[in-house]
């Protein structure tokens, strides 16, 4: 599963249980984030033990896009069939403010930062 | 019967005027009317980022330590005017001459950003009760409620999330000033202020 733009690519690879998200999100609310955050359900509603989310390239996200990989991480929660490792990078700033929060939605999520 | 000329304000929070004419300042105008929002959304990031960037003149990363301020300082004015950019789009009122401004201002160590948009008077009364809110109450609480809602009841409206970030996220301080012009002006128009201490 892959959705590529010119500003942002997001894509899943399946034998790895990987989300790669690169780029910056600024889409315009919940619809225009609506592919995305399917392509991250699907991700989650496959229940590998392991689902890795790695934003370590990814600029730039938005209060949407926040709010759309907050559902993403509920949905895991839900579920309870997975361990979440976010990966990401102290380069870009709003990482160590922001990713801090989907652990209080999730405890046993590890954050992975460079 | 209102006449020319007549202006009600309200405000919220600790606003603070626009100081023009002591340190640095920028302002940016659009007319939101001029071209389709889908094709305008974009400049949202773009002066965003602008503005991020003119800013880091005046921190200069010579060192370890002042590179490390330059690029919160960078990261945080990019995160804040592109909230306040979008929210504006956003919310603001079609009026054929309406336009949406943001202006910085930078003092010692304060970084102030204010936009203004017009919007809906009937959106008002709700729009106040909200900040009522965002004023009085936690926003790291408020914050982690309203992602929880957002995910229960995965509606399509507005994440509502914008300002709780502002204040949660990068601690900056917000306010707001209504000007209410009437019916013969811009209607009600809204200037929203953030302020970081840097």
């Amino acid at each position: 599963m892959e959705i590529s733009h010119e500003n942002y690519q997001i894509y899943y690879d399946e034998a790895t249980a990987t989300i790669t998200c690169q780029g910056s999100f600024r889409l315009r609310g919940g619809p225009e984030y609506q592919p995305i955050l399917d392509l991250l359900m699907q991700a989650a509603n496959a229940k590998p033990e392991t689902l890795t989310l790695d934003v370590s390239a990814l600029e730039f996200l938005n209060s949407s896009g926040i709010n759309t990989l907050s559902k993403f991480i509920l949905q895991v929660r839900n579920h309870n069939a997975s361990t979440i490792i976010i990966k990401g990078n102290n380069q870009y700033r709003w990482q160590e403010k922001s990713l801090i929060n989907f652990q209080k939605l999730l405890p046993t999520l590890q954050l992975e930062v460079q | 019967m209102v006449e020319s000329g007549w202006a009600m304000t309200q405000r919220f929070g600790n606003f603070i005027a626009r100081r023009a004419g002591s340190g640095e300042y920028l302002k940016i105008g659009f007319s939101p009317n001029s071209i389709p929002l889908q094709q305008r959304w974009r400049n949202n990031g773009l002066s965003a980022d602008f503005l991020a960037d003119y800013l880091s003149t005046f921190f200069p990363g010579k060192d370890p330590d002042s590179a490390e301020r330059q690029a919160e300082i960078k990261d945080a004015v990019s995160y804040l005017a592109n909230e306040l950019l979008e929210n504006a789009m956003k919310f603001s009122y079609a009026l054929p001459q309406h336009t949406v401004s943001i202006e910085m201002f930078l003092e010692a160590d304060v970084i102030s950003l204010y936009v203004t948009n017009n919007l809906d008077p009937s959106t008002l009364a709700g729009f106040q009760a909200y900040i009522q809110r965002l004023l009085t109450e936690d926003p790291g609480a408020l914050y982690m409620e309203r992602l929880e809602r957002n995910a229960a009841e995965n509606s399509e409206e507005a994440s509502g999330l914008g300002f709780l970030t502002m204040l949660n996220n990068y601690g900056a301080t917000l306010a707001w000033e209504f000007t209410d012009f009437g019916e013969s002006g811009d209607g009600v128009t809204v200037t929203t202020m953030a302020q970081l201490t840097v």
